[in-house]
């Protein structure tokens, strides 16, 4: 898919939670091996929300951080899209608090999607698309979530909490712009490989039915498809970037593709904060925009249960290098960290 | 009583068969055996399955397959014997054409364990125990496993890693059969570094969960030259029950009635352990691998590293065993085992082996068992010429 007008990143912010929750800590309790976990998924701690903290407040920082960069007049978005599975409301918009907070209501089209892991990147489609209609001049997508597995369960080694926020604009208004999207797809099949029910605090997911049939099936077949559409091999990206449910996933599916280890280590950062859910692509992108140059070109390929991806492919423009230093980066995010015992996850994320 | 044959086999990889119901793996597996051979009719289908009903959320399943190869009106009805069922099968496809109620007879496991996840399919394997005394209080088939694994290396001082090595051995023969599940090599710390899955059992010591479906067509002896030209004959055929629960048994470390079964089998094919050339054998875990073979009268009860380390149980030993990769590698759709290694055995004694392929083998035994052996089923295959 390509928008009728050019769209580029104007500026992208993260924000990742301080606590740090170790594998050792999850290990220790339920008698597993903290040593297997880490080999075997690739994850050495996550990041979890603080006791005051949620996917609004979480999206708000990382909305500010995007506009420290973008440097735009915050009535200049035409739209606040939050992509998340853990709406602080089940009925309410998070997309209106983030726009109230940022300073950008009333004269905006606001929103929650969900779309398990790929709604942020969603997000970033429909933002694509009405700023490539002209719809609008500038929007911004955002995907957080303060993710939860259940207790004992192998999804509490890595469900993380944090966000990325992107905004995206007309190349006819940008005076700087970071980053200009060459193309993107979306491939979608109704798989139920994760799910989470109405008033279930805690996911469900068929194990090994989320590999092979859901996460590479989707992903692969996502950039595949953008490849084909825009005429690029894996050796054309300097940067890819794969949805990180852990750390195994997105380096198989980048060694399928036929992606070095080198493109995609970059922007692997599930094992320091653990999956970010719909944050989590756009934050290994956002990681990747924190250090990448001029004329790189990079692939960002989401994918959310149920199942679907979305591909992207950006090249990296001038913007990037005077934007760059307006905000925290990701890896500032990522050692700035407290880390706690299983007790004290369990108190902050009102377990007990 | 009448001779009996088997004149045809068919099997599906072993796998995680997403995209595939039992109806379709069990259609698949029938007609790949229908189709080899000639026969004139099907007078029944006996299917071997254990947790449909817990996982699939269907009963019936004689029927169910009955339909789906358009087979209606003849018998058909599931063997239900947990782990046993596939060896529960054969015996009773056995017993109908041995009888002379059948001629032709399709005799099949089917099993589907991925349509259950983590505890509900734990739960309803857990199932072939004791479900008052054990399953209630939450043992699981590692855990009971893993009580006699720990038994064995006290009593008989031996060392964890010959079963790691053990293990190994099933990787090095699976990795060459196309229909395995886990067609891969491993090595001693691949299994002793694996997670912890009910100390001291590691993952590696266990069958991976899969689906799959296997079917063998029995015959009367005397006909089987009229529909194949190649076939072998079932020459001795045993099955025995032993406590539900282990708690209630004299001898941990003996499964008796893998004793009583392969005797009576032995004795019924006038053969003894020295005459069978290969087995296939329920190593569900590791350690029923050892118990296994001293129950067959393979080893000596506390000696099954002793042989493992001679080589006795290599392709080119004195007992190959399970040249399949066996539950290990093959992998273990439970309902469906006991014939997979029928028709492995089979296989072996018709020459179709590729690589896998034995030289001269004559005489084939497979074990199959229903949780810790408390059913057991010993058939002995014979080349015919």
């Amino acid at each position: 898919m390509r928008p009728i007008i050019d769209v580029v990143i104007s500026g992208w912010g993260s924000y990742i939670p301080i606590y740090r929750l170790p594998v050792e800590e999850v290990a220790r309790i339920w008698g597993t091996s903290a040593d297997h976990i880490k080999q075997e998924l690739l994850i050495y701690e996550k990041s979890v929300a603080g006791i005051d903290e949620d996917v609004a407040t979480i999206a708000v920082e990382a909305a500010k951080n995007s506009l420290k960069r973008s440097k735009i007049n915050p009535n200049e978005l035409g739209a606040v899209f939050v992509g998340t599975e853990t709406k602080p409301y089940a009925v309410k918009p998070t997309g209106t608090i983030v726009a109230e907070a940022i300073g950008a209501t009333p004269k905006i089209l606001a929103a929650d999607f969900e779309f398990a892991c790929k709604a942020g990147t969603e997000c970033l489609q429909c933002c694509i698309a009405l700023v490539g209609s002209n719809m609008i001049k500038y929007g911004m997508a955002i995907g957080a979530d303060v993710a939860e597995g259940a207790p004992a369960d192998p999804l509490e080694y890595s469900a993380g909490s944090g966000g990325t926020a992107i905004i995206v604009g007309s190349k006819n208004y940008e005076k700087e712009p970071v980053a200009l999207l060459e193309g993107s797809v979306s491939y979608v099949t109704d798989t139920p490989d994760f799910w989470r029910r109405p008033k279930e605090s805690y996911p469900s997911h068929a194990e090994a039915f989320t590999g092979d049939p859901a996460y590479f099936r989707h992903t692969i077949s996502a950039a595949k498809l953008l490849m084909e559409e825009l005429g690029l091999r894996p050796s054309d990206f300097k940067y890819a970037i794969f949805h990180q449910p852990n750390g195994k996933f997105p380096l198989k599916a980048a060694k399928i593709l036929g992606f070095t280890r080198e493109q995609v280590e970059h922007g692997l950062i599930v094992p320091y904060i653990g999956n970010l859910y719909s944050g989590s692509s756009m934050t290994g992108f956002s990681a990747i925009l924190d250090i990448a140059m001029p004329g790189d070109r990079i692939l960002l390929v989401s994918y959310g249960s149920g199942a679907g991806s979305d591909a992207f492919s950006f090249i990296v423009q001038d913007g990037i290098i005077t934007k760059r230093d307006n905000a925290p980066k990701v890896m500032d995010y990522i050692k700035k960290k407290r880390k706690i015992d299983y007790a004290i996850y369990c108190k902050i994320r009102g377990k007990i | 009583m009448r001779r009996v044959a088997i004149i045809s086999y068919g099997m599906t990889k072993v796998d995680r068969h997403w995209n595939k119901s039992i109806k379709d793996l069990f259609s698949e597996a029938t007609l790949k055996a229908i189709n080899k051979v000639n026969i004139p009719k099907v007078d029944a289908i006996f299917v071997g399955n254990m947790c449909a009903s817990d996982l699939c959320d269907q009963n019936n399943i004689g029927t169910v397959v009955a339909d789906h190869l358009g087979m209606i009106p003849i018998p058909s009805y599931r063997i239900e014997a947990a782990c046993g069922s596939g060896g529960a099968a054969i015996l009773s496809g056995f017993m109908a054409v041995s009888s002379g109620l059948f001629d032709i007879v399709v005799v099949g496991g089917v099993e589907k364990l991925t349509d259950g996840v983590g505890k509900k399919a734990t739960f309803s394997l857990g199932k072939a125990a004791d479900f008052e005394y054990e399953l209630f209080y939450g043992i699981t088939f590692a855990s009971l496993n893993a009580l006699i694994m720990r038994r064995y290396m006290e009593v008989y001082k031996v060392p964890r890693e010959a079963f790691a090595d053990f293990a190994v051995l099933m990787h090095r023969n699976g990795a060459k059969n196309p229909y395995a599940q886990l067609q891969f090599e491993i090595n001693r710390e691949t299994v002793l570094k694996s997670e912890d899955i009910a100390d001291p059992i590691k993952l590696y010591d266990c069958a991976p969960i899969g689906d799959g479906a296997a079917v063998v067509i029995l015959c009367p002896l005397e006909d089987a030259s009229r529909y194949s030209d190649s076939f072998v004959e079932i020459a001795g055929i045993g099955s025995a029950t032993d406590t539900i629960d282990i708690a209630s048994r004299e001898d941990l470390l003996l499964l008796k009635s893998i004793l009583i079964a392969a005797n009576n089998a032995y004795k019924m094919a006038k053969v003894s352990p020295s005459d069978i050339d290969l087995a296939e054998i329920h190593d569900a875990f590791t350690i029923d691998a050892a118990l296994s073979l001293e129950a067959l009268g393979f080893s000596k009860r506390g000696e099954f590293d002793k042989l493992l380390y001679d080589g006795a149980f290599e392709p080119d030993g004195l007992i190959p065993v399970n040249l399949s990769g066996g539950l290990k590698s093959r992998g273990h759709p439970v309902g469906a085992t006991g014939v997979y290694q029928i028709a492995e055995i089979t296989m072996q004694l018709l020459g179709e082996a590729g690589k896998n392929q034995l030289k001269n083998a004559e005489i084939g035994l497979a074990q199959n068992m229903a949780g810790v052996a408390s059913n057991s089923y010993v058939t002995i295959l014979k080349r015919c010429r």
